[in-house]
């Protein structure tokens, strides 16, 4: 029962790392289409922001959820304004340009923290379940991932932001005849959805450790899960989080890790054999 | 005179649409523009609000230069456009298309939203629906009460009734009698049904390539027998 239990809370853990992993790129993709091949190196720069921030004595939480957030938030506010407002609309050039992104920030942090991992160390201690021990900061990320979802289901469908964004998102021009600067619109939106993706690299540094190279693990997850999940954004990311995870996590019970990274490869692939358009592209339409 | 086009040329790209054009609409006053299909009505109040940007010639709206100023800002100003195709959001509810027309009038959304119910109480009980599930004639009433929760000074109608049911028609027109007589506010109405605008219009604009060919009545456009 004990090891019912654990395999139980490695499966919500594994959903919630991977709801966090995507909703950034779920919000710029999804929202306003645009396939940010940078997303993995937004949640890198989370992840050193905190460590950066924790080394020179800020409170450790304080760095995972205000720092790295912030620190993210500006950086994609800044890359948005210089180099994806020129390209909305323009798929290919989008993906060339966020590529070049990546590999300009993976040599930014190798000159500034090395090419070495970093770490810090998990904030919380373990708690027993009967004889099996489970990290308690596994329940953080757990606890972040569903403030996460709700925090942005409040502002996407009760908030008059939310409303205008997403009406921005279905017709940037007719927005603009009801007075709304869809430039601001976007820009707001791009800096959330890299806030998001410098909280998760905050949130998981203490369980993964960072190295300038990790996007690459993230952003293939990332894309996957929301592509998998659909047009939705919450909807869709939390659906394909729940099944890829949960995949993800048995196979590596019953067999090694390595099996069920492929075993979550292999789920994709059959979901979007039967579902070219997603979860939500099937189920859930209208969603946020 | 709270819209004064001196001399307006635009187009798209390198494509020429519209060539010196010089009009005018005059505070509470309905100006109809018709003409055949492709010959820039459209072209002409994209190019009023802003969409696309005038490459001569001035706008001036509640006498003040518009012309390098952008789509938004226009709209802001008190431009309001009900477009062709109605383009309502469709994955929004009605209510929240209502609110994206209210969301930047600076008045209460909730009243300035039940006001124009008042107005088109049709769509009162269409509230939760979403947008993309109404009939066409439904988002076009739509459409016509998202842009009068912005509270334009003047509103432009790009073919409202295209591809609507004749009891549409009606309801629209009679509302759009309605605020001109009783809020006095300016239109410029783009259509093709002569019946339509002579109903509203009291002076009807007739555009041809691109250009304000001549001005007539109402009752003149009935008569007129080009085009038919």
């Amino acid at each position: 029962m004990d090891y019912l239990i654990a395999i139980g809370l490695e499966v919500v853990s594994g959903i919630a790392s991977l709801v966090l992993i995507s909703i950034g790129l779920a919000v710029v993709f999804g929202m306003m289409k645009v396939i940010n091949l940078a997303h993995g190196e937004f949640l890198m720069m989370g992840g050193y922001a905190t460590i950066a921030a924790s080394k020179a004595g800020i409170n450790i939480w304080i760095a995972i959820l205000v720092i790295a957030p912030l620190v993210v938030g500006l950086v994609g506010l800044v890359v948005e304004r210089l180099v994806i407002r020129h390209l909305y609309g323009r798929v290919i050039d989008t993906m060339l340009a966020t590529w070049g992104l990546s590999l300009l920030f993976i040599g930014l942090v190798t000159t500034v923290f090395g090419n070495t991992t970093s770490g810090i160390s998990s904030p919380l201690g373990a708690v027993n379940i009967g004889p099996i021990g489970f990290s308690a900061y596994k329940f953080f990320i757990v606890a972040v991932a569903v403030a996460v979802i709700v925090t942005l289901y409040l502002l996407f469908k009760l908030s008059r932001f939310g409303l205008i964004a997403r009406a921005t998102m279905q017709n940037a021009d007719m927005s603009a005849a009801l007075g709304v600067d869809p430039a601001r619109v976007y820009a707001a939106t791009f800096a959330i959805g890299s806030a998001l993706a410098g909280l998760a690299g905050g949130v998981l540094a203490p369980v993964t450790g960072v190295v300038p190279s990790i996007g690459a693990a993230f952003v293939a997850k990332a894309f996957i899960t929301v592509i998998g999940g659909g047009s939705a954004v919450l909807v869709g990311t939390l659906s394909a989080s729940g099944i890829f995870a949960t995949v993800n996590q048995l196979a590596s019970f019953a067999t090694t890790p390595v099996i069920g990274e492929v075993a979550l490869l292999g789920a994709a692939i059959i979901l979007l054999r039967l579902f070219p358009r997603g979860i939500t592209g099937r189920f859930f339409k209208g969603r946020i | 005179m709270i819209l004064e086009l001196n001399g307006v040329g635009a187009g798209y790209g390198r494509i020429p649409i519209l060539h010196h054009v010089d009009m005018s609409v005059a505070e509470g006053e309905c100006v109809g523009l018709w003409g055949p299909n492709g010959m820039g009505k459209t072209t002409l109040l994209k190019t009023i609000l802003g969409y696309l940007p005038a490459t001569q010639g001035s706008i001036n709206f509640m006498s003040e230069d518009v012309t390098p100023v952008a789509a938004h800002v226009r709209a802001r100003k008190g431009l309001g456009l009900v477009p062709q195709g109605r383009q309502i959001f469709p994955a929004l509810t009605v209510l929240e298309n209502l609110r994206m027309g209210a969301a930047l009038s600076g008045e209460g959304e909730r009243h300035v939203i039940e006001e124009v119910l008042e107005q088109l109480p049709r769509l009162k009980s269409l509230l939760k629906r979403t947008g993309g599930l109404l009939s066409g004639g439904e988002q076009q009433l739509l459409a016509l009460a998202r842009c009068l929760c912005g509270r334009p000074k003047l509103m432009m109608l790009d073919e409202p009734t295209e591809g609507i049911q004749p009891s549409i028609n009606e309801e629209i027109a009679e509302t759009l009698r309605r605020l001109i007589s009783e809020k006095s506010l300016a239109m410029i109405v783009v259509e093709q049904k002569r019946e339509f605008i002579a109903v509203l219009a009291k002076r009807v604009l007739l555009m041809q390539k691109g250009s304000i060919a001549g001005e007539m009545t109402a009752a003149e456009l009935l008569a007129h027998d080009t085009f038919h």
